[in-house]
């Protein structure tokens, strides 16, 4: 589905199209994004301080989203939220990603026993349950930021290692591929020039979803505790915190759903409506 | 009730472009089909004459819709019917065999129960009379073992024996007009030789019409009644077999003719004897698949013990039906697949059998042409990309140099400089080819393997490839191998070729000598090869005993 805007317009004057629902998506995801990088600035309140006597309380014109299950601004917790959640599921997923797909095109091309040895190992590091390895990270060096991203981008490289292997191993079969490798071309070219481009719009629709994963277990990771620590907490944490509001229909556990909402399904709807490149030359 | 079964008035279709801009494909077709007679489309790629063929299942590819004009079948408007009443017609009123029956058949269900499915969907007779009924047509399609055939999978028969179930599982239905979409295109002369029998002898007996479309003329010589010439979306020509054979009107009707004419060439002049030394000596190769046994030999041997030898400036043609080694021999040469045995003697050095064991410079001068252009070529990049690449590789050429240098192969291949922004996907079948072409032109290569690099081009642009090819010998003097099924490709262009059967060098005659194969095979297979001559297929006598050794079907 198109629509015809005027940023549509101009986007067809560049030779790309790019939908309203993508637009829409990128807008949602930017306006995020400038909230993780000025929250600090922004927030009407401190996330430690109780501001509110009642818990669980309604929205009001000071508290627009309502208060906490300790009465505290749920507003400026999600607004300084935004900072873990988006910062350390994006870090986490691409590295998880760049390592795995990187991998995955290496051990398509190179086969034989780099291909086995490096698929058998990673089967072994994803037969690993995610929490209780987050468990074991945590108590072997302590929960601090980069070790949460660390461990979330190691449970989750044997995954995009597997799809990016998978998608890798099909265009390994073409004509093309042996084109260049009887040219004498050397690994580095084959998988960055020869097979990327050609596995890039999965691989991206993979980064989406596995975007969205993570989010979700650093929520898990952080209700465990191991996660983000108090008095700050990332999205997945206040919506645990407050479930306890959930019987009165608590804006305090609504809102950051809400908010996971938004941001995981507008990754995924910008993913699948990224700008397309119009081929049409008739039309210019 | 209508005179004619199918009467197609000022049909068009149109297609829109991903800029939202509508482009008419077919402009205002007209065509009648009477009871039990066969029309063939004829054109190039993109004439429309597929689209044409479609419209009567009132069907549009997507992106493409009819948008005026009607087509009649048995007095039914399949434009303005509802996809319901549609939906009823196909299979039992108009049925369709497509190019491809490989890839028309699902893998995972038997034979007989796709061939009966028409009759379960449609439920006008039992399972065991659409099953008897598929029993009588594999009978009359002339399949082996009629009574089992059914039992197995798309994969355990051959592919000419599944263009014939393809054929089988459209009749079923018994229907009044089948739509044959290039059902031979895909196959070896000799099982083409077979099918086409097949598919007269069932038309002709049920009184069956048939749109048949192609763009070969001598196959659809034996096959028409009548023939249409289409070009961009209109009729150009229309005409009984003959007419058309004998009395062609319109200009691309006599380019087409005119491919079929015995091709005359000027061998190259002979170099002094004296310092001359084969360019390509090939001793003994043995090239197999799978893993080796103890003793060194792969489970599989697909070229044996084949010995070769073409000189600079000379061309080789091999030719065999598909599964003779051909094109694995080819991969041995350019270092694809390394032989296990014999040797490769180029330049008068002998080459590493692995594409990593030779020298880059050694790997420049034998370049490779596939097949299919379609996946020999990076989707994901443009043209001037993928020639740039060799440029930059082997000659370290940079900016502008580098990009004059592709200017210049372009012009080469005559393309226009505009293609060097496009992707392969945005260019048409002969195009990619020539692209396909000039980047083994950028390496500068003495020696240039050319894999079946016509078979998938219209007869009238196969030929303009191939006499690209001979120019750009003639300027550049390089030598080429020509792997091809189609023994007129191979006889424009070779001074000498080779035929292989199951792996094994069968002759190697001159092309001056073609008339007089000496082997039982090769003789089977120059008379296989489709003649203009629309008697030609009743008149076609071929050994019987020969035809049984010599076919795998």
């Amino acid at each position: 589905m198109t629509y015809s805007t005027s940023s549509e317009r101009l986007g067809m004057r560049l030779g790309y199209r790019f939908n309203l629902v993508g637009m829409s998506a990128l807008g949602i995801i930017l306006l995020w994004t400038g909230i993780a990088l000025f929250a600090p600035r922004i927030i009407p309140h401190s996330v430690g301080e109780i501001v509110d006597t009642d818990y669980f309380g309604p929205m009001s014109r000071d508290l627009w989203f309502g208060s906490d299950y300790l009465g505290r601004d749920i507003f400026s917790r999600i607004l300084m939220g935004a900072r873990y959640t988006l910062g350390i599921s994006l870090a986490a997923v691409t590295i998880a990603c760049f390592s795995g797909v990187a991998l995955g095109m290496t051990a398509a091309v190179a086969g034989g026993w780099f291909d086995s040895m490096l698929s058998r190992f990673l089967d072994a590091l994803n037969s690993i349950p995610s929490k209780l390895f987050g468990l074991v990270v945590v108590a072997a060096v302590g929960s601090s930021i980069p070790a949460l991203i660390g461990t979330l981008s190691v449970i989750y490289t044997p995954g995009a290692y597997r799809f990016a292997r998978a998608l890798a191993v099909n265009v390994n079969t073409m004509d093309f591929i042996v084109v260049a490798r009887i040219r004498g071309e050397r690994l580095p070219y084959l998988i960055a020039s020869e097979i990327l481009p050609n596995i890039l719009g999965p691989v991206l629709a993979d980064l989406g979803l596995r975007f969205v994963f993570i989010v979700l277990l650093l929520s898990g990771l952080s209700f465990l505790g191991l996660g983000v620590q108090p008095p700050y907490a990332d999205w997945g944490a206040l919506v645990r915190e407050n479930i306890a509001g959930l019987p009165f229909g608590a804006p305090a556990v609504i809102f950051p759903s809400l908010a996971i909402a938004s941001l995981t399904i507008s990754v995924n709807l910008l993913i699948d409506n990224l700008p397309r490149r119009i081929r049409d030359r008739g039309a210019e | 009730m209508t005179v004619n079964l199918v009467e197609i008035r000022n049909l068009r279709v149109e297609a829109t472009t991903d800029a939202g801009r509508r482009v008419e494909i077919i402009k205002g077709v007209d065509l009648d089909i009477a009871r039990g007679e066969i029309v063939a489309l004829i054109g190039e790629s993109g004439s429309g004459k597929t689209t044409i063929a479609m419209t009567l299942m009132g069907y549009a590819r997507q992106g493409c819709a009819i948008t005026g004009g009607e087509v009649r079948v048995a007095g039914m408007d399949m434009v303005s019917l509802s996809e319901a009443e549609r939906a009823r017609i196909r299979g039992t009123c108009v049925a369709y065999v497509p190019q491809s029956a490989a890839a028309a058949f699902n893998p995972a269900l038997t034979i007989m129960d796709q061939v009966t499915e028409v009759a379960r969907i449609h439920r006008f007779m039992s399972a065991a009379e659409a099953q008897a009924k598929a029993l009588l047509l594999f009978k009359a399609l002339s399949l082996p073992e009629p009574e089992t055939i059914g039992n197995r999978y798309p994969h355990q028969v051959s592919g000419g024996q599944l263009q014939r179930l393809g054929a089988a599982m459209a009749l079923i239905g018994q229907p009044k007009v089948v739509i044959f979409d290039e059902p031979t295109t895909a196959l070896d002369v000799t099982t083409q030789v077979e099918v086409l029998r097949a598919f007269k002898s069932v038309t002709a007996q049920h009184n069956i019409a048939g749109v048949y479309v192609s763009h070969d003329l001598a196959v659809v010589a034996q096959i028409a009644d009548r023939i249409v010439v289409l070009k961009d979306g209109t009729v150009q020509e229309t005409g009984t077999t003959d007419q058309i054979l004998e009395d062609a009107q319109h200009p691309y009707t006599r380019q087409l003719l005119a491919a079929f004419r015995p091709k005359t060439q000027q061998r190259a002049p002979d170099h002094d004897g004296a310092t001359k030394r084969p360019l390509l000596e090939v001793d003994n190769l043995t090239v197999g698949y799978g893993p080796r046994s103890r003793d060194g030999q792969p489970l599989i041997n697909a070229v044996q013990a084949v010995s070769l030898k073409l000189d600079r400036g000379r061309n080789l043609g091999i030719i065999g039906e598909s599964g003779c080694g051909k094109s694995t021999l080819a991969r041995a040469i350019a270092g694809i697949l390394p032989a296990h045995a014999g040797n490769i003697v180029f330049n008068g050095r002998e080459l590493g059998k692995a594409g990593r064991n030779r020298t880059r410079n050694e790997l420049r001068e034998i370049q490779i042409v596939f097949q299919h252009a379609d996946s020999a070529l990076n989707p994901a990049k443009s043209v001037g990309d993928i020639l740039r690449r060799p440029l930059t590789f082997y000659h370290g050429m940079r900016g502008k140099a580098r990009d004059a240098r592709v200017n210049e192969l372009l012009d080469l291949v005559r393309l226009p400089k505009s293609v060097r922004h496009r992707l392969p996907g945005e260019l048409s079948g002969g195009q990619k080819q020539r692209v396909n072409f000039a980047r083994a032109l950028a390496a500068e290569p003495t020696l240039i393997l050319c894999d079946e690099i016509t078979s998938a081009l219209d007869t009238v642009v196969a030929a303009a490839v191939v006499e690209l090819l001979k120019e750009l010998q003639r300027e550049l003097g390089i030598s080429y191998i020509f792997i091809s099924h189609d023994l007129s490709v191979v006889e424009a262009i070779c001074d000498e070729i080779i035929v292989m059967y199951r792996g094994q060098k069968v002759e190697q005659i001159t092309t001056t000598r073609l008339s007089a194969p000496q082997h039982p095979y090769t003789r089977l297979l120059f008379s296989s090869v489709p003649k203009l001559d629309p008697d030609w297929l009743d008149n076609l006598k071929q050994d019987a005993d020969e035809l049984r050794a010599y076919s795998q079907r």
